[in-house]
């Protein structure tokens, strides 16, 4: 989205103007309200506990939520193309608790942490088959992936395993400070994710039929563009993240253990729903994506903050979700009306 | 591909010649060796009713569909479209009512899509606005290419698709129902585009049911009539009414004439009365349906006689206007509550909107009736037999095997289930849309004659058909409908399909 102007004999009038930013950037209106929440909740934590907007807490957001956001990346591809992807934490948990368990047996770290995640893509890819060429909900396909990879998870394991690879663990307690801000590998590899996802959705024809296909599959296909091959490869690219998100994970949490995730797939939805993208696809990007992710990751921090369970988490995310599912009918209503 | 020079259409040769096209669906012919040409620099209109053949021959036309017969030649040259990317290879593009784009993307991706400018494999974004844009601005289109497609109106939307399609080269533009959604300075606009592109010598084709439209933009016309080819005439030479006269076709069945008492017998008791119905496509409209009369809804397609039918049945919601039983307001769009007062609606689209094809006979029939009485007061076993079997009798639907499913049966033994479905509740008022749309003359008959059987049972029956003479054939009361308003109420008798044709082609006054 450059915003290079279109050439115009005469200057165009303020209201022109706005009328075609409106028409232009409608689709980041349900963003920049994602971005206005997280805002507000700065400000509201500020003012409540003083000592809230500071450099430990914001770096630490970003280091808490990596594995979330690279998830979230892939799960907002599967999404804009009209589908779901359910599988991507169970298929992180089986990841992350390979990935530990033949880093223990001696496994170079150069073989493994490839393996895992092309494991991951390969995971992505059985759901996409499905759905493509068998038809299936992707409901119900990413479903069955989510149960296989929860059960190769336990084949892997049945308890945790700890993590010693110096490599990995590196990738977490590496930090790169300045100030009191510190970024960690993770980080970098997370906002790595969703600066190249953001190129690839922009830039390429085939992010460009991700938006096509979710917009209207059918008109997609009669302009003659690859349907069927974007929408496998969107449940490639939410598997292969769901793969780096494992590894992340377990360097997170210095140790595999095959009950990670358990939920982490709604997590993910949410995070992205709240990010802007649209559940009935052709809308969203993957940076709103990441503003909801952090959104999710404050929502957290504050509830710790306050010392409440973190039960309610869970029940502040649903209302946003609430709040976010009914925005978007409205959206939707009002552009399918005019 | 397209000559600058100034053609004249007969004596050129055509872009697109198809000679003997022929397609079967299900053992009917959809079209029966047609014949068709388009000329360079032309607007050719194909005129016909539904079930025509149309949709069939612009399908074939556009690689949706294959001929079972014939041969299309693109420039003197045989071509054979197996896929949609072949005919588009060719030169033919089209444009359909239902436009075919994202909303979701900007203008420019919506023309450009699938063959965008591309810089070291990344798009060029500023080079797709700039291409687009000049597309657009050669059709005189001023709109921000970067903007999103869903933020126009639907007529911008259109003129989009129509950009899409001659942004590659192209010789033959199909152009079908374009101007259904649109508004008269819409429909300028659209034209002016079209004459455009005629003057580039590219050949179109036009298919809309608006008269007026046609006779102002199109050269010529082709008519077809299920699915046969009834003749290519120049506009200036066709008569409005002829046209009309060609597309509904005068068969050539004999049929005997039912009975009808007199006119100035005494009037019958008022069933069923709408007052100042209206919606989107009807103007506000007073009518009156007796106890044990058929009401005869007749015009083209597009006239308003399906909205009124619909709006008749309490199945749609209308703009303003009520609607009276036995003097008692209905309330209207809400088809399960008219079904209980006695109102039943059987719908032109018999596959999408009445049978279902993977169930039994017996299933569709007791479908309606099982769903009225509601889940906790199943049918016994026995008495649902014994009542699908006597629905069966009662109107001969073959074969006489209620187990079957509904899709393997005919046309016209469908639309039959149909009926004994909404029989089955014992009705007051039954409205038919077309009931007799796809059938054949045998089953039509019978039809006709069933309807005249149940007014004559005292029920009343409101009749849409586009085939005139079966309106004039069973109704007591003819509704003529012209551009969505009724203009004329008559008496069947008094009528003959001349007189009615006259009424129905004739062009708008003012």
């Amino acid at each position: 989205m450059t915003d290079t102007p279109v050439a115009l004999g005469a200057r165009p009038s303020l209201r022109e103007r706005a009328d075609r930013f409106r028409a232009r950037r409608a689709s980041w209106i349900p963003v920049s309200a994602a971005v206005g929440i997280l805002v507000v909740m700065f400000a509201v934590g500020q003012a409540y506990f003083g000592n809230f907007l500071t450099p430990r807490v914001l770096s630490s957001l970003l280091l808490d939520n990596a594995y979330l956001i690279v998830l979230a990346v892939g799960m907002t591809f599967v999404i804009l193309t009209g589908g779901i992807d359910l599988s991507v934490g169970s298929v992180m948990a089986f990841t992350g608790i390979l990935c530990a368990r033949m880093l223990s047996e001696g496994a170079p770290t150069g073989v493994v942490i490839p393996l895992v995640i092309v494991l991951g893509a390969l995971m992505g890819l059985a759901t996409g088959v499905l759905v493509q060429v068998f038809e299936v909900q992707p409901f119900i396909a990413s479903l069955a992936a989510m149960f296989a990879a929860r059960g190769l998870a336990f084949v892997v394991s049945l308890s945790s395993i700890k993590l010693e690879d110096p490599f990995v663990l590196a990738l977490q307690s590496t930090r790169l400070a300045g100030g009191g801000w510190y970024l960690t590998p993770t980080g970098i590899i997370a906002i790595a994710t969703v600066v190249i996802a953001a190129l690839v959705l922009h830039f390429t024809r085939f992010g460009r039929t991700v938006y096509a296909v979710g917009g209207s599959e059918q008109s997609a296909r009669l302009m003659g563009l690859a349907t069927a091959r974007t929408k496998v490869l969107a449940y490639v690219i939410s598997g292969t993240c769901a793969g780096i998100a494992g590894v992340l994970f377990t360097a997170y949490s210095g140790a595999g253990y095959p009950l990670n995730g358990i939920g982490t797939e709604l997590d993910t939805i949410a995070a992205v729903v709240i990010g802007g993208t649209l559940l009935t696809g052709g809308t969203g990007y993957v940076l709103g994506s990441m503003i909801g992710v952090f959104v999710y990751g404050t929502i957290k921090v504050l509830i710790s903050f306050l010392g409440a369970e973190q039960s309610w988490t869970r029940i502040t995310i649903g209302a946003l979700l609430l709040v976010f599912v009914v925005v978007q009918r409205v959206i939707v209503a009002r552009s399918s009306r005019s | 591909m397209t000559s600058d020079d100034a053609v004249d259409p007969v004596t050129e040769a055509p872009v697109v010649e198809i000679t003997g096209a022929t397609v079967r669906f299900a053992g009917t012919l959809a079209l029966d060796h047609v014949d068709f040409r388009v000329h360079a620099g032309e607007v050719h209109s194909l005129m016909g009713e539904n079930g025509a053949g149309k949709s069939t021959l612009i399908r074939a036309l556009t690689g949706a569909r294959p001929l079972d017969e014939g041969v299309i030649r693109i420039h003197g040259k045989v071509a054979r479209f197996a896929r949609p990317r072949d005919a588009q290879r060719a030169g033919i593009a089209a444009v359909y009512q239902e436009i075919d784009l994202l909303p979701n993307l900007s203008v420019a991706e919506n023309v450009l899509l699938g063959r965008e400018p591309r810089r070291f494999g990344a798009i060029d974004w500023p080079r797709m606005r700039r291409e687009a844009g000049a597309v657009l601005a050669g059709l005189g289109i001023d709109i921000d290419p970067a903007s999103a497609l869903g933020s126009h109106s639907v007529a911008v939307q259109q003129l989009v698709a129509i950009a899409r399609a001659i942004s590659r080269e192209v010789s033959v533009l199909v152009l079908d129902e374009p101007t259904s959604s649109l508004d008269l300075e819409e429909v300028a606009e659209l034209f002016r585009v079209i004459r455009e592109l005629k003057d580039r010598g590219v050949a179109i084709v036009f298919i809309s049911h608006f008269l007026d439209q046609v006779y102002e933009i199109c050269d010529r016309i082709t008519v077809l009539r299920n699915g046969s080819l009834v003749g290519e005439f120049r506009t200036e030479e066709l008569l409005r009414i002829d046209l009309v006269q060609k597309m509904l076709g005068r068969g050539a069945e004999q049929l005997v004439e039912r009975p009808r008492p007199e006119v100035d017998a005494e009037p019958r008791r008022a069933v069923l009365r709408a007052r100042g119905l209206a919606s989107r496509r009807l103007r506000p409209t007073d009518v009156v349906i007796g106890e044990g009369e058929v009401l005869g809804l007749a015009g083209l397609l597009g006239s308003g006689r399906t909205a009124l039918a619909r709006l008749l049945s309490g199945v749609d919601r209308p703009a303003h206007g009520r609607l009276e039983l036995d003097a008692r307001e209905v309330r209207l769009g809400d088809p399960r509550r008219a079904t209980r007062l006695g109102v039943v609606y059987s719908s032109e689209n018999r596959r999408s909107e009445g049978i279902i094809d993977q169930l039994s006979v017996a299933a569709n029939i007791t479908l309606a009736l099982q769903a009225q009485r509601g889940a906790w007061r199943p049918l016994r076993k026995a008495r649902r037999d014994e009542l699908v079997a006597s629905w069966i009798e009662a109107l001969d639907i073959r074969p006489r095997r209620p187990e079957l499913p509904v899709g393997v049966l005919s046309g016209g033994n469908q639309q039959k289930v149909l009926l004994a479905r909404l029989l089955a509740l014992a009705p007051r008022v039954i409205v038919l849309d077309e009931p007799t749309r796809g059938i054949d003359v045998g089953a039509k008959v019978e039809l006709q004659n069933l309807v005249s059987g149940l007014a004559d049972n005292g029920m009343s029956v409101v009749f849409v058909s586009g085939e005139l003479e079966e309106v004039v054939r069973v109704s007591d009361q003819i509704a003529i409908l012209r551009d969505g308003a009724v203009v004329d109420v008559v008496p069947g008798s008094q009528v003959t399909v001349d007189t009615l044709l006259a009424v129905v082609g004739q062009p708008d006054e003012g």
